[in-house]
């Protein structure tokens, strides 16, 4: 028995319309039918953060959504954060802080990172990591990972002040 | 991983949802997906018919009513977090909020789903039971409202029949500023409580318990009040010795054992916690009668 619907999802402002089983994720479907694989997947059961994605804005577990319930929604994933070889400034702070090492983690922190800092412009270090909390790292202990969130906080703020 | 297949239906009205409960045997409803997905991907539950409530708007919302704060079942958890008249009427629901799962999943997570799970250490449903809620249950051409004393019935059990929805959900709403805490023990931040206590307290003017209610998640397989305790503590004075004896009763509650946590342990988790949330809650009742 396989249950399909079509949909149409607006991913990084490129649209998509695709049939999908209603068992997909929308993880899976991102990386399986639109071969963006940039989104990781850890655990798939929403303890790694790892397949974070937004969602109409909202950071989401993309393991613990349908790709069917994604229908008429505006979806960003990594791949729509630099533009070309130009990186956001949290992009660029994680390079500059070392804020990574193998990298798998990376896009759910950056997502995850991306909305909080929209919500939160002057963070403290307890905030980020309050909001750090739902994403694991391997590799890091974190630390790094704080500072460049911090300094990204810091540079926008800079942006901000001198226009 | 992925789900065993599933019939997907999508209603947009609670008539149509509670139509499709009665039609279809095998049937799940999908909240915010936040505990039932992972399940699904574990292939722990593999549900012949899934309902998605997501798109059924008339379930999300807050309303304030004279002694009672109710919830639409769809309500998410981030949208609670960030309501001012929860913040302002009801701020330990902000303080168990900020324990539950994380700010991806909350941003999901709604309480309904939360509450229809019942987990023994959820916050949400600790909160439920603080707060004597009553569950508003609805079934094709008919609701029914249960304390929640009725609702709870075991380990990961409520009184929801199989064609049955949670509805919505009224907490009783406490007239008079509170002091309030809500202490929880989880191995990280975010992850599932061990236990959690949490405590509502209004003190007379003469500094004695006036009205005290104190719930106890995570020992035993449904969240449970001292309500022995509660009762004979109206009069007395706060203290040291007041505290310890609310941590020797919730000690004494019939704790679960697991793989992980033994049950003893689990009682002195419920000891600890009960003293600081006591202590907490009468230190915050006092630091705003004198503002």
């Amino acid at each position: 028995m396989t249950d399909t619907r079509d949909i149409s999802v607006v991913v990084n402002g490129k649209s998509y319309g695709r049939a999908v089983d209603t068992r997909r994720t929308l993880g899976d479907f991102l990386r399986l039918d639109l071969g963006l694989t940039g989104t990781h997947f850890g655990c798939e059961h929403g303890a790694c953060g790892a397949c974070t994605v937004r969602v109409d804005g909202v950071a989401v577990r993309s393991c613990l959504m349908l790709a069917v319930q994604a229908n008429e929604k505006s979806v960003q994933t990594i791949e729509g954060l630099a533009k070309g070889d130009i990186l956001t400034p949290l992009q660029q702070a994680f390079q500059d802080r070392h804020a990574l090492q193998c990298g798998f983690c990376t896009p759910g922190i950056l997502m995850t990172m991306a909305e909080f800092l929209e919500e939160n412009p002057a963070p403290s270090e307890a905030d980020v990591r309050d909001a750090l909390s739902g994403n694991i790292c391997r590799c890091t202990g974190y630390q790094n990972i704080v500072d460049a969130v911090l300094q990204t906080a810091d540079t926008l703020r800079k942006g901000r002040d001198a226009a | 991983m992925k789900p065993a297949s599933f019939a997907y239906h999508d209603p947009t009205t609670v008539a149509d949802v509670v139509a499709l409960l009665a039609e279809h045997e095998e049937s799940r409803l999908l909240a915010g997906g936040q505990s039932l997905m992972p399940m699904m991907n574990f292939r722990f539950v593999q549900p012949a018919h899934l309902i998605d409530l997501n798109r059924v708007e008339e379930l999300g919302f807050v309303r304030v009513g004279g002694n009672t704060l109710a919830f639409g079942a769809m309500t998410r958890q981030r949208q609670i977090q960030r309501d001012a008249n929860v913040q302002q009427s009801c701020p330990i629901m902000i303080e168990a909020l900020s324990h539950v799962g994380h700010r991806q999943t909350r941003a999901r997570g709604t309480i309904g789903g939360s509450i229809s799970h019942f987990d023994p250490s959820a916050e949400l449903c600790n909160m439920a039971a603080l707060h004597d809620a009553q569950l508003v249950l609805g079934r094709k051409g008919s609701q029914r409202t249960l304390d929640f004393d009725q609702f709870a019935r075991g380990y990961l059990t409520t009184a929801i029949e199989p064609d049955e929805m949670l509805l919505e959900i009224r907490l009783g709403r406490w007239a008079k500023p509170q002091g309030f805490a809500f202490e929880e023990f989880s191995t990280r931040h975010g992850d599932f409580a061990i236990c959690a206590v949490s405590c509502l307290v209004t003190l007379t003017g003469a500094g004695a318990i006036d009205t005290i209610a104190i719930a106890v998640s995570g020992v035993a397989p449904t969240p449970q009040r001292l309500r022995g305790f509660e009762i004979a503590a109206r009069g007395q004075t706060p203290g040291h010795a007041f505290y310890r004896e609310a941590a020797i009763q919730a000690a004494a509650i019939e704790a679960m054992s697991d793989a992980y946590t033994t049950a003893d342990y689990r009682r002195h988790l419920a000891r600890v916690l009960t003293y600081r949330a006591l202590e907490k809650a009468v230190a915050r009742f006092k630091s705003q009668d004198t503002k």
